[in-house]
């Protein structure tokens, strides 16, 4: 079982406890009505789906149900770091070299 | 027709009386004992910063900021769920919601005492038991006596307490009470 650290408990919890929300850090749109069909279908369908690193929501679900931000490596399966909802994305990630 | 009117009267005064979800429920096994609470006075709380100091004061039982901790005064325990979120339990016929209906400062108090049931795992294999459903390390350096929080057992949502070395207050929602009972007794089965 993978473990996850949730920067809100501070600790590393079972992974059981998360749920996968999405990805992170996609503006919503200020005027969604003066949007054309293309920008929008960008912004509500289209997920960059990297083979490597990814930037995630996640949700402490059944633990301090909050929403977080993490990296993943989506080839490893491995979580590089988590970081709390609102903060921005991290430029040099732990373990990156330089 | 007379012994029809009597079976009916009899069951009519019965539902007067209150039946709590699985009152009196018990299960022992060599290691374990496992025992239905009685029912509690329960809120579920939510509030800024701001507020938690007139709240900690009106409810009589200061509301921890650290992660998976708890703080119990007087029959009263008050269990961090999250950065802005308790679970307060009194077990001592006293009204938390009340208490708090007098605070004026931002908060969201709502009554959950009959949302949920109490089941208390006691004994040597304890955490052997819970460990059988829910995923957490329940050592008691991960898990000291006072940790709570909510997590997994088995497939249901539970909050956990553990109040001595050798005991825990699993909390879960009346409709998964069931489960819960049923999941710990052949998990205790297993333990032993």
């Amino acid at each position: 079982m993978l473990l996850i650290h949730c920067p809100y408990c501070e600790e590393e919890r079972p992974e059981l406890e998360f749920r996968h929300a999405g990805e992170a850090h996609i503006a919503r749109p200020t005027d969604m009505a003066a949007m054309s069909d293309e920008d929008f279908e960008k912004f509500f369908f289209i997920r960059s789906n990297p083979k490597g690193v990814i930037y995630e929501r996640w949700r402490h679900v059944h633990g301090c149900a909050r929403f977080f931000n993490a990296v993943r490596d989506t080839v490893t399966d491995k979580f590089v770091m988590t970081y709390k909802a609102g903060e921005p994305q991290p430029k040099k990630l732990p373990g990156a070299g330089k | 027709m007379a012994k029809a009117a009597a079976k009916r009267s009899a069951s009519a005064a019965a539902s007067i009386e209150r039946h709590p979800a699985l009152a009196g429920g018990e299960v022992t096994t060599a290691g374990v004992r496992l025992a239905v609470l009685p029912p509690a006075e329960r809120i579920s709380l939510r509030a800024p910063e701001a507020s938690i100091t007139a709240l900690t004061r009106a409810l009589g039982v200061s509301l921890p900021k650290a992660p998976k901790t708890s703080a119990a005064k007087a029959g009263r325990t008050a269990l961090w769920l999250g950065p802005d979120e308790w679970l307060v339990i009194d077990e001592a016929g006293g009204d938390p919601l009340a208490d708090c209906a007098g605070v004026k400062g931002l908060h969201s108090a709502v009554g959950i005492s009959h949302r949920n049931v109490a089941i208390s795992v006691s004994g040597r294999q304890a955490a052997d038991t819970i460990n059988a459903g829910c995923p957490q390390d329940l050592s008691l350096a991960a898990f000291p006596v006072g940790a709570a929080s909510r997590t997994v057992l088995g497939k249901v949502e539970i909050v956990l307490l553990r109040t001595q070395e050798d005991t825990f207050r699993v909390e879960c929602w009346r409709s998964f009470s069931d489960y819960v009972l049923a999941f710990l007794t052949k998990a205790a089965t297993d333990a032993a």
